[in-house]
């Protein structure tokens, strides 16, 4: 059996992954990747629980999740593509109309 | 029956027909508006005959339970002082809309639903006896009228509706504070929580919360009134502000101050309104000269007006802080004669301005030969503005100074120097604009008013002179409604005084009181 | 007998009522008609009133009648109540009686202005105010009779608006009487403060006991209650209005500013009478003023040329003895004085108008001469009249004056150099009277062809009341004849129940007893009767038979003769220390305390809000990631915060 710590420690280093990229990328598909990524880093730690402690409320909470950053992804995306048309450009930077 | 939650819910109800109302049909617009406004004013004079003018305390009055769980009531109830600034508030805005029929081209929807609404709110502010009801009314108004000023206002509208707004906010904020320090207070002392002002009238409270109590409500009221050196506002609002706006502005809002004293200030902090008696009748003769003073030079009509205002409302809160019944009863009269001459001013210069596109003094004179009807009138409600006696403006301005003399005769002697100075202000303003030849080409084709300007100034003249040769009936409706709050303040500060005495026990005190209370007497029988 | 008595005021405001609300909707006889109708049948119910008054007892001639509650608050408390008795009736008289010939004389002077029904209207609305004034039971009311003269005084000074001179003066005459009521309303306030009432009846009854006699307090009250009365009375130093008043037309300035308005004063100093001998330094006050104002103004009238403005200075001369008179606490003839002066003083003014109207509207005397050829009647009525104001003895005017000369010198509040002011004054009026008629209706005719050529004698509709106003100004004072003639004064008995004081009566015991000195007082009349013989003989030597002389005369003293002129330069005084400094620190409250202090604090705090949210914004970068970052690092403060806080 796996410990748990070492789902905490995967869970952790996704996280962090997902965090970093946020921060570094300037393609917002990229950032949007890296924030499914924090919260699947989420959804891990509450698998882990869930079954550590024999409790299925982690489990119901990571669908809830799930359908959530499901229906995330189709309007950001939307988003995106909308934004896109417009400027023309992925790169987050380029996106500073509210600036001011 | 319930006979003011329909007065202050017909304009708000109209508001909403109005904006639904397709925004091309201006026409339609206007005309239900001025159908809101008289059915308000109906309204108004059925809450004037319903009211008993002998009876005493709130009538009227409606108590039901709002927002239980934090005490809330909604409780209305008006007493003499409200009666008459209600019955003010209906016709003014019936002239208003009247007066605007020609004069605004532009957003004509938005205009009059701000015209309703901002009835609506005054007419609460004046019914309203739960502090949260009243700070929810009193908000409410700002609002419509930061939109009458910054939408439809001059050149500078932008500029005059957010130093209008801000400096109201600033001290409604504070009141806020005090409101909510009130709240909690009453809740230690009697362990209910109510907003109801009556109930919070019985609050005893320590001298120091009430200095600074007083201080908070007060700033707010000030602010309204406005009391020198808070009056800055003032003039850019009054110049800025659509004819309509600067009436309401100067007619009803401006009293709102004043009605906050003596509905709130006074009678709830009687010990601080002591102390502050003499710093605020000082500020209020600062006022009277100071405003006239300033307005002599003015250049402009409407800001000749505002600071006119400045010195009259001077007046009001010298006769208020008097204390005693001659110079409050003249206090309230001479809000309501301000609300009229002024309004009645402010609606003249707008005449004017509609023909003209100006409101230098400078560009006039001559006007009594190309309008001498506007003249007249201009002549009519100048007098009753500077007090002229059998005009309204005398009864309210002689009382106040008379009462104010019996106070204190210092105050009464400076008081009484305001009414020289708006003598001359008025008096040179008058002359420049009416008098003289026709020097400037564009005024020798002036028209003079028409039909619907008569019907808006008339009723506004027969109340000059109404008030001013037989002002029995105002008398009598607020006679008991002051002599009520006097009461109040007096009788607080007694027992306070007795508890004091017991606490002290030294008899220095009382010999101190039995020393002054004769020579009080003794005047009458010397 | 009471329940006509508000009929006598409202009448006139009826007039004023119709004509005003009709204005140029009524053709002029319409308009003419009813103003002179209304004022007289407002006459007529004054002449019943004063028979009424007659018949009664004489302690008993005091009718009230009680309209309604003006004002009530608190203790205070007034009506709008009238008030006859024998010197209210006096007035009232007096008010319409002349009123009524110079409304009369008006329909023919004003006939050929455009705005004739605007000028009844006032007129009519000032003879409302004046009789509210004269009717008053209280002094509140009186104050509003006292304001509302004030105002048609305002307007009819600037009847003719469109000149700046015109709507000047009227402005000036009401901001001085302004001034002057400034004291009495804060009179009013020490009489109300002390006594709990302002009615007449109740004032008087009370005021021995409330007030200290000679205390501060009384003489306070009395000095205001005067300052009202030197505005509007046109005394030293609020005098200065009367004399540019006569930018008017000239009937008004004979209805207003010479026999009713401006003898408010007088009237109220009268009808306070027992305030006043309360209070004897006020008193010494009011003569000190009365008889410097009689001197002074009678010093300015000598250099002017404008024929009104010489009976201007002449009528605060004339209301300065009257006020002499009333300082010396003889009220009865300080009355008498008044309804002398406003027979005779109305009567030069109505022709002088009718001179005016001749020479087609020009007034410098020196552009007239000879006018007695042209204007016969116009020129006895008014010789008649100068004579009377001179002190001719027969004539009224002289009684009037008499009287008070010897009041001032035998009186206990008199003293010989008030009687020496006066007497000189009675040789300077003299003086520039006759140097008036000369100027005017004798020697050289000075103008030109083209006004020579329109010279006529006026039309019935002004002569008559000018006849009736000289038989009036000739037996006027027939009333009132000294005791030394051995008849009874029957104005004073008259008007004694009013006077009716305590005080009073010491006084006249006072004089009583000095009386014996019958000798004494035949003395100083024909002393005073000298003196204006010989200064009518000046005048008729310096302006009739050698105008060279006065010329001469006048060239020699050039300094003297510019400072005369120009009025003292108290205009300009006034002007330099009251009127700019006003002004300037008016401009400086405004520019510097409003705009840069206060309102520099205000938006000072603006200022101060938006530069700080300025620096602020710039933490808004607009960059995503930078926000993504601050975040990040506020989780991380956030969790380390909890795990190892």
């Amino acid at each position: 059996m796996v410990p748990i710590h070492a789902f905490l420690l995967l869970a952790v280093i996704l996280f962090g992954i997902g965090a970093f990229g946020v921060l570094i990328s300037r393609n917002i598909i990229v950032m949007f990747m890296s924030v499914e990524l924090m919260l699947n880093a989420a959804n891990m730690v509450l698998i882990a629980f869930s079954r550590a402690l024999g409790i299925v409320d982690g489990h119901v909470f990571v669908f809830l999740v799930l359908s959530v950053a499901a229906a995330e992804a189709a309007v950001g995306l939307a988003m995106i593509i909308t934004i896109y048309r417009n400027r023309e450009t992925i790169n987050i930077d380029r996106y500073n109309l509210l600036k001011w | 029956m319930d006979w003011l939650t329909p007065l202050i819910f017909a304009p708000i109800v109209g508001s909403i027909i109005i904006a639904l109302v397709p925004s091309k049909q201006t026409e339609t617009i206007k005309g239900v508006s001025l159908i809101v406004s008289i059915i308000t004013f109906i309204l108004s004079l059925f809450v004037y005959a319903q009211f008993d003018k002998l009876g005493s305390g709130m009538q009227l009055s409606v108590n039901v339970p709002w927002v239980t769980s934090l005490g809330i009531h909604y409780h209305l109830g008006i007493d003499g002082i409200s009666l008459l600034l209600i019955v003010l508030t209906t016709i003014l805005t019936i002239l208003c809309v009247l007066s605007s029929w020609r004069s605004v081209t532009h957003g004509v929807k938005g205009y009059f639903i701000s015209m309703m609404l901002l009835t609506g709110g005054m007419l609460g502010v004046f019914c309203a006896l739960d502090l949260f009801l009243f700070y929810i009314f009193w908000e409410v108004m700002l609002i419509p009228m930061y939109f009458l000023i910054g939408i439809w206002g001059g050149p500078k509208r932008v500029y005059a509706a957010i130093k209008f707004v801000l400096f109201t906010m600033f001290g409604s904020l504070l009141m806020l504070v005090a409101i909510l320090y009130l709240y909690f207070q009453y809740h230690t002392y009697a362990g209910e929580y109510t907003f109801d002002i009556l109930k919070l009238m019985q609050l005893p409270l320590p001298i120091t919360p009430q200095h600074w109590l007083f201080a908070a409500f007060a700033l707010a009221f000030a602010i309204k009134v406005p009391l020198w050196p808070l009056h800055t506002w003032l003039p850019d609002a009054h110049v800025q502000a659509p004819t309509a706006g600067s009436v309401i502005l100067a007619g009803v809002l401006l009293k709102m101050g004043t009605y906050g004293f003596i509905r709130i200030a006074m009678p709830m902090f009687p010990d601080a309104t002591m102390t502050f008696m003499p710093y605020i009748s000082v500020l209020a003769i600062i006022a009277i000269i100071y405003g006239a003073l300033v307005s002599m030079v003015q250049k402009d009509i409407k800001s000749l007006v505002a600071f006119s205002s400045v010195s009259h409302m001077g007046f009001v809160m010298l006769g208020l802080f008097a204390l005693n019944q001659e110079a409050m009863q003249g206090a309230v009269i001479q809000m309501i004669n301000h609300g009229i001459s002024t309004g009645a001013l402010f609606l003249l210069v707008g005449m004017i301005y509609e023909r003209r596109h100006t409101r230098m003094i400078a560009e006039f004179g001559g006007l009594a030969k190309v309008m001498p009807v506007f003249s007249a009138f201009f002549m009519i409600v100048m007098l009753s503005s500077i007090g002229l006696p059998f005009t309204n403006g005398f009864v309210g301005e002689f009382l106040i100074l008379l009462g104010t003399f019996k106070a204190n005769m210092v105050y009464g002697i400076f008081a009484a120097s305001g009414v020289i100075l708006a003598a001359c202000y008025m008096l040179w303003m008058y002359q420049r604009v009416v008098f003289g030849k026709v020097t400037n080409p564009e005024n020798e084709k002036l028209k003079d008013i028409n039909w619907r300007e008569r019907i808006i100034l008339i009723p506004l003249v027969v109340l000059i002179f109404f008030i001013g040769i037989y002002p029995s009936p105002l008398f009598e409706r607020t006679e008991p409604a002051v002599r009520q709050v006097i009461a109040h303040i007096e009788k607080t500060r007694q027992a306070k005084m007795d508890l004091q005495r017991v606490d002290d026990n030294t008899l220095a005190l009382r010999e101190e009181d039995a020393n002054t209370a004769p020579t009080a007497d003794n005047g009458g029988e010397e | 007998m009471a329940d006509y008595l508000f009929w006598i005021p409202l009448l006139p405001l009826i007039g004023f009522l119709i004509n005003g609300l009709l204005l140029g909707k009524l053709p002029r006889p319409v308009v003419s008609a009813v103003a002179c109708t209304s004022v007289g049948a407002s006459f007529v119910l004054s002449l019943l009133a004063f028979f009424d008054l007659k018949a009664l007892d004489p302690a008993a001639r005091q009718v009230e009648q009680v309209l309604f509650t003006w004002i009530a608050a608190g203790t205070f408390h007034v009506d709008v109540a009238f008030l006859l008795d024998p010197l209210s009736a006096v007035m009232i008289l007096v008010v319409t009686g002349v009123g009524f010939l110079i409304h009369v004389y008006s329909t023919g002077y004003m006939h050929h202005d455009k705005d004739f029904g605007r000028y009844f209207a006032y007129l009519n609305l000032f003879t409302f105010s004046m009789l509210t004034l004269v009717l008053a039971n209280n002094f509140l009311l009186m104050f509003v009779g006292w304001e509302g003269v004030g105002l048609c005084s305002y307007l009819l000074i600037g009847f003719w608006y469109h000149k700046k001179s015109a709507s000047d003066a009227g402005k000036k005459a009401f901001i001085v009487n302004r001034i002057g009521d400034f004291g009495f309303l804060l009179g009013m306030f020490i009489i109300f403060w002390q006594i709990g009432s302002l009615e007449f009846t109740e004032v008087m009854a009370k005021a021995p006991v409330m007030f200290a006699a000679g205390g501060g307090l009384i003489t306070a009250a009395c000095l205001l209650m005067f300052l009202g009365a030197t505005g509007k009375s046109a005394q030293i130093p609020l005098y200065v209005w009367l004399p540019d008043a006569m930018e008017g037309p000239t009937p008004v300035s004979a209805l207003i500013h010479a026999a009713t308005m401006v003898t408010a004063g007088v009237y109220m100093i009268a009808r306070s009478n027992v305030l006043y001998l309360m209070a004897p330094d006020a008193l010494m006050v009011v003569a000190i003023v009365g008889a410097a104002t009689a001197f002074f103004a009678a010093t300015i009238g000598l250099a002017q040329n404008d024929i009104k403005r010489v009976l201007a200075y002449s009528t605060v001369s004339q209301l300065g003895y009257m006020f002499l008179a009333c300082g010396v606490a003889a009220f009865t003839a300080g009355i008498f004085h008044l309804m002398t002066h406003a027979f005779f003083k109305a009567l030069l003014f109505l022709a002088s108008g009718s001179v005016i109207h001749a020479m087609s509207n020009e007034q410098d005397m020196r552009k007239m001469g000879n006018l007695r050829k042209y204007l016969p009647i116009t020129y006895w009525t008014m010789l008649l009249a100068t004579l009377a104001i001179s002190g001719i003895p027969g004539f009224s005017g002289f009684f009037s004056k008499d009287e008070i000369l010897w009041k001032s010198f035998s009186s206990q509040y008199g003293h010989w150099a008030l009687w020496l002011m006066g007497f000189v004054t009675a040789g300077l009026t003299a003086f520039y009277m006759f140097r008036l008629i000369y100027m005017t209706f004798h020697g050289k005719e000075r103008m030109d062809s083209h006004t020579r050529s329109h010279l006529h004698e006026s039309p019935r509709s002004m002569t008559v009341p000018l006849m009736a106003l000289a038989v009036l100004s000739v037996i006027g004072g027939f009333v009132g004849m000294p005791h030394i003639f051995g008849v009874a004064n029957l104005f004073e008995g008259w008007l004694a129940p009013v006077m009716h004081s305590k005080g009073h009566e010491a006084a006249a015991h006072a004089l009583a007893s000095a009386g014996g000195d019958a000798g004494m007082e035949w003395g100083l009349m024909a002393a005073s009767v000298a003196l204006v013989l010989i200064a009518i003989f000046a005048a008729r030597h310096f302006y009739n038979k050698k105008p060279e002389a006065a010329t001469a005369l006048a060239d020699k003293m050039t300094g003297l003769k510019t400072t005369l002129a120009n009025k003292y330069y108290v205009d300009e005084i006034y002007g330099a220390l009251v009127v700019r400094p006003l002004v300037n620190g008016s401009l400086f409250l405004w520019k510097v305390i409003d705009v840069v202090i206060i309102d520099g604090f205000i938006n000072g705090l603006a200022v101060i809000g938006r530069d700080a949210s300025e620096l602020l914004r710039f933490v808004q970068g607009g960059r995503v990631r930078n926000y993504a970052t601050v975040f990040v690092a506020g989780v991380i403060v956030l969790v380390a915060y909890f795990i190892f806080g």
